[in-house]
């Protein structure tokens, strides 16, 4: 029951992009269309869980008992690099078919914030190594969900009469906006 | 001197990291709900940009071309930590409700972008006037976008009530769709100014 809450807390109640802002630049960047928004989330979602995986056992195991805390960002950050690094290596020989669908978005992921909070959030939030996981995997599909909800509307916008002063960009901010006050709806779902 | 207070400017408008290049948005939206957490946000960021720059362009001959990306990257986490540590101690409150967006600095496109386009090649005094120019313009937009928001959303700016006391504050200012609602307002009028301003300089000319 409280895996189950961590899940749904983290899907919707505390949607990653639209309520805490995080990745903000591939959700502008890169929901141009569906299928490369699907791409990028799945991405993300492999990188997001893997990392949790490897960071967690870092800084219980090895940062904790060596009174090395103080170097969690560091150390974060260039398992992140290092990780990302290795998956598209092992992708590019092994699974060619898989590296080819999501291979050009794997560079890009390193400096996507939500992967690097979902780490820290864990080590902050003091959540056990199962619950880790599925607070990971909460948040990446959040993530997913969001890049394919505003690539749908921007499907619907290119045939729409937008007001000029909204044209390009804007008009992006304000429609999150309102799927925002959508997604609002969901915090009544968790006490 | 010119051109360094040519490269000063440029931060602050033209090239407008928020506005006009639209990089580190992530948090200038999360934190921007009130003055305090914005001036904040806009101070630590600068921080940070002013001082991995000046150690990247002092180093800028000695790093190697090939691994020049994961250097930075230590010596931005570096500075973070810094920034992350003063905070806590000092200032735990404003600590706390910024929470984890103190340490994704260290992620924060502004600083890698600044770095690797400009301190890694120019000498020191560019650098610096660089990075406070792109730290002001940073930091000026944060404070304009959390005002808004705070004035609207609370009735108040920096924790001082100013609205008069039958003004209901408009909640959704402060949660997050505001957010979203205000920097859309927010870049749309920096369009505009844009477009009015190159206007009158192709007249000029």
């Amino acid at each position: 029951m409280e895996l189950a809450k961590i899940f749904i807390v983290a899907l919707l109640v505390n949607n990653v992009v639209l309520m805490r802002f995080l990745a903000l630049c591939s959700y502008i960047g890169m929901t141009n269309d569906i299928g490369q928004s699907v791409g990028m989330g799945f991405a993300v979602t492999f990188v997001t869980v893997l990392a949790t995986a490897a960071t967690w056992p870092i800084y219980h195991f090895l940062l904790v008992p060596l009174g090395l805390t103080f170097l969690k960002i560091l150390v974060f950050i260039l398992v992140i690099a290092s990780l990302v690094q290795l998956v598209e290596f092992y992708l590019k020989k092994n699974v060619p078919g898989l590296y080819a669908a999501m291979g050009i978005y794997l560079p890009l992921i390193t400096t996507n914030c939500a992967i690097l909070a979902v780490t820290f959030e864990n080590i902050d939030y003091g959540y056990s190594f199962i619950e880790s996981i599925v607070y990971a995997v909460g948040v990446s599909l959040g993530y997913l969900l969001a890049m394919i909800l505003l690539a749908g509307v921007r499907d619907r916008m290119k045939t729409s009469p937008v007001p000029k002063f909204l044209q390009g960009t804007p008009i992006l901010f304000i429609a999150s906006s309102l799927l925002g006050v959508a997604f609002m709806g969901f915090s009544g779902l968790i006490k | 001197m010119k051109s360094l207070w040519k490269t000063f400017k440029q931060g602050i408008i033209y090239e407008n990291p928020l506005l006009m290049l639209m990089i580190g948005l992530c948090s200038a939206l999360a934190v921007t709900s009130n003055v305090a957490n914005g001036l904040g946000m806009g101070l630590a960021m600068t921080f940070v940009l002013l001082f991995s720059e000046i150690v990247i362009s002092l180093f800028r001959k000695v790093i190697p071309n090939s691994v020049r990306i994961p250097i930075f990257i230590i010596i931005i986490a570096a500075f973070t930590t810094m920034v992350d540590l003063v905070m806590k101690a000092y200032f735990p409150d404003l600590s706390k409700s910024m929470g984890v967006f103190i340490p994704l600095i260290v992620v924060n496109c502004i600083i890698m972008g600044r770095v690797e386009a400009f301190a890694s090649k120019q000498k020191v005094m560019p650098a610096i006037f660089d990075s406070l120019g792109m730290g002001l313009g940073y930091t000026w937009v944060m404070i304009a976008i959390s005002a808004v928001r705070e004035l609207l959303g609370n009735g108040s700016l920096a924790g001082i009530p100013l609205m008069p006391a039958s003004y209901k504050p408009i909640l959704f200012f402060i949660l997050p769709p505001g957010g979203f609602l205000v920097f859309g307002l927010f870049i749309s009028f920096n369009i505009w100014l844009k477009g009015k301003m190159d206007k009158t300089a192709k007249e000029r000319a």
